[in-house]
């Protein structure tokens, strides 16, 4: 028996451009530049990707999960926020980081094995591990913003697995109890690690959980940068007008891996992918801009040179960044140290100065 | 002025609000209710519903969003209704809040205040008596404080309200209106990570905190002619304050270690291996560590049999003093 629907849009993806690059809704007001900047990102956040997963390949970065595939979502979601929003994320949105000023290097040398700061003007949580936690954090801080009586708006993003935990369901909850100035995102990219997205919920739609928490919600085209732009944007203005939070589902597909450790031949047809290639985010927007002679051929492959230019130089400056001092970490566990813990730092200098002598 | 610790730390709330104004209280019938046991009594209609509020039902949520509240730049004081509850939200108060100092090299931090009543022998239902306090010695980036009496949990409330990163504060439910005490009204602190002496002794050292320190203190009394009891109210029990537990016994050169919850890899494992480090050669006698058993806490028919009372602590302290 299907599910009663409340309303069509939720299960008819919200679409701007269909997979060969023709508008087939109405387009929202963005000027050329601005939208050779959304293609930019997105390019840029899929060479970042295939970069880093190189260089793991290589020994010179840690674990990584690429976004290919996901790039409309990432950059999506991220470039309607305005400068004092907040933006909480899983690891899956690294364009999303990028889109709010978080420098290259900076995300390049955390792929080192090291705790970077990300400029804290940027308004980004430190990228999530634990599923689904970050959507409470991002409710938090929107619920602040509301008690302080600031236009700010907080966005939280996370994958389909984590709509299976408890904190993405108290999320939605608190959204909707404290009209939470917050644009919740799910990325449906079919997969958390090798369990398939129906394994998650027997529910159509995530978007359609939205009604039960009486938060309004999206379902969303999320290889369409310009339909994820637009939903996540009217969300957002929504929010920041005091009309309280909304639920975005964003139907993408996670191309790679789900990080480098993982080797996604062992649980998926391969004909999948296929068919999930041919939706391209990136080509579907490079057609776009070209029929609207906003792009060609030769701009294209500048732009991409350009990218990957600027992901040399990042690498570069990454790698001859300093590793922090050995007892770092210790200044980042309390603001103040405990007797006990600066006894803990001496012990470790201690023996790092003798592994030095020593050669080890 | 005479105050319950109900009362001292709802006077203690009520000073932070006045004056801090990025303090915000949320949990659960905080507000109209004034909490299950009244600590946030009348707060609500002071400060209005934007500062004081109630929540769903919603443990992991209402810690969660305590720390988005803490990064954006407010100091919210988190009301979980009974320790007990405190594994529903684990994650979000250990891997995240006690964390996102570390998460985030420096650039963000969790300055909220977690309380939670604790504690047995007031005959409540199961789980709503646990103590839990030892399993957050392992939470780098998170103080555990408990007070014992009303005057220290309004100056350590005033300090966890106030310290840059996240406390839980543990409030000992037999405690909340057991006795009053001359507390002052004006606003104090009273540092974090320091123990007090509360009755000297040159004998044996008893290290108590919460309801244990009234049954450390009878058990001193009991022993007055036999021993020169020192009690020492630990408050802070995470960092504790080695130089106290240190000094005190290197006067005695005997410990006893006496805490309501289980005795495994607890608050009592730790001073004792502090102790080891610190002092052995001082040592008269081994430590000694009268504790809950290493058991669930029992149903409140057998609570009773459970919990460390004046005669096992006198017990012990006879068996230190031992020639």
């Amino acid at each position: 028996m299907a599910i009663q629907q409340t309303e069509p849009g939720m299960v008819i993806p919200h679409q701007i451009l269909d997979t060969e690059g023709n508008l087939v809704g109405e387009m929202p007001d963005l000027r050329a530049e601005r939208l050779l900047s959304l293609y930019r990102f997105m390019q840029l956040g899929r060479a970042y990707s295939n970069k880093i997963i190189a260089l793991q390949r290589q020994g010179r970065a840690t674990t990584f999960g690429s976004l290919v595939g996901q790039e409309a979502t990432a950059v999506g979601l991220a470039a309607p926020m305005q400068a004092q929003d907040w933006l909480a994320t899983s690891y899956r949105e690294i364009a999303s980081l990028f889109v709010r000023g978080v420098p290259l290097a900076t995300v390049t040398y955390s792929f080192r094995g090291y705790t970077p700061p990300y400029p804290k003007e940027t308004h980004c949580l430190p990228i999530q591990i634990v599923i689904g936690t970050q959507m409470l954090h991002a409710v938090g801080l929107a619920m602040a913003a509301k008690i302080c009586g600031d236009p700010v708006v907080a966005v939280g993003v996370c994958g389909d697995g984590a709509t299976s935990e408890g904190d993405f369901n108290e999320a939605l909850n608190f959204a909707g109890v404290f009209q939470a100035p917050v644009v919740l995102v799910v990325q449906n990219n079919g997969w958390a690690i090798s369990v398939p997205r129906h394994r998650q919920s027997a529910a159509p739609t995530f978007a359609a959980r939205g009604a039960g928490f009486g938060i309004p919600s999206k379902l969303v085209d999320g290889n369409d940068i310009l339909a994820v732009y637009d939903v996540v944007q009217k969300a957002i203005e929504n929010a920041r007008s005091g009309h309280g939070p909304t639920l975005v589902e964003t139907l993408t597909y996670r191309i790679g891996a789900h990080t480098t450790a993982d080797d996604p031949t062992r649980y998926r047809d391969p004909a999948e992918i296929e068919a999930w290639r041919a939706k391209d985010p990136l080509l579907r927007f490079k057609r776009f801009l070209m029929k609207h002679d906003l792009l060609d051929e030769k701009q294209d492959q500048w732009l991409i040179e350009a990218v990957e230019g600027e992901i040399n130089e990042a690498v570069r400056e990454a790698e001859a960044m300093p590793p922090p001092a050995p007892d770092s970490f210790f200044d980042w566990t309390s603001a103040n140290l405990s007797p006990r813990l600066q006894e803990q730092r001496s012990d470790l200098l201690r023996y790092a100065d003798q592994s030095k002598q020593e050669g080890r | 002025m005479q105050m319950t610790m109900i009362e001292a730390l709802n006077n203690a709330l009520t000073l932070e609000l006045e004056r801090d104004k990025r303090v915000v209280l949320l949990g659960q019938d905080i507000g109209v209710n004034g909490g299950v046991f009244r600590v946030t009594e009348h707060l609500q209609s002071k400060f209005g519903e934007k500062r004081v509020f109630d929540t769903p039902l919603s443990e992991s949520a209402i810690i969660g969003s305590a720390v988005g509240m803490a990064v954006y730049g407010l100091r919210p004081v988190a009301e979980i209704q009974f320790a007990g509850f405190l594994f529903v939200c684990m994650n979000q108060l250990v891997s995240q809040a006690a964390r996102m100092r570390f998460r985030s090299g420096g650039v963000f931090t969790c300055p909220m205040v977690v309380r939670a009543p604790y504690g047995g022998g007031v005959r409540t239902p199961e789980l709503h008596s646990d103590s839990l306090e030892g399993i957050f010695l392992q939470t780098p980036g998170l103080k555990v404080v408990i007070p014992s009496t009303p005057a220290d949990a309004k100056g350590l409330l005033a300090s966890a309200i106030v310290d840059p990163d996240p406390v839980l504060f543990l409030e000992n439910i037999k405690l909340y209106r057991s006795f009053r005490q001359e507390t002052p009204e004006d606003h104090y602190l009273i540092p974090l990570g320091k123990a007090k002496t509360v009755q000297e002794g040159t004998d044996v050292s008893v290290f108590a905190y919460g309801a244990m320190v009234q049954v450390a203190l009878e058990a001193a009394k009991h022993a007055r002619a036999e021993a020169s009891v020192e009690v020492i109210d630990l408050r802070t029990v995470w960092p504790l304050d080695e130089e106290a537990i240190v000094a005190s016994v290197e006067k005695t050169g005997r410990a006893i270690v006496v805490h309501e919850a289980p005795r495994a890899g607890g608050i009592g494992a730790e001073v004792t291996s502090i102790i080891n480090e610190h002092c052995l050669y001082s040592l008269l006698k081994p430590v000694g560590r009268i504790t809950g058993y290493d058991t669930p806490y029992p149903v409140p028919g057998q609570e009773d049999y459970y919990l460390p009372t004046p005669a096992k602590v006198l017990a012990a302290i006879r068996e230190v003093m031992e020639p």
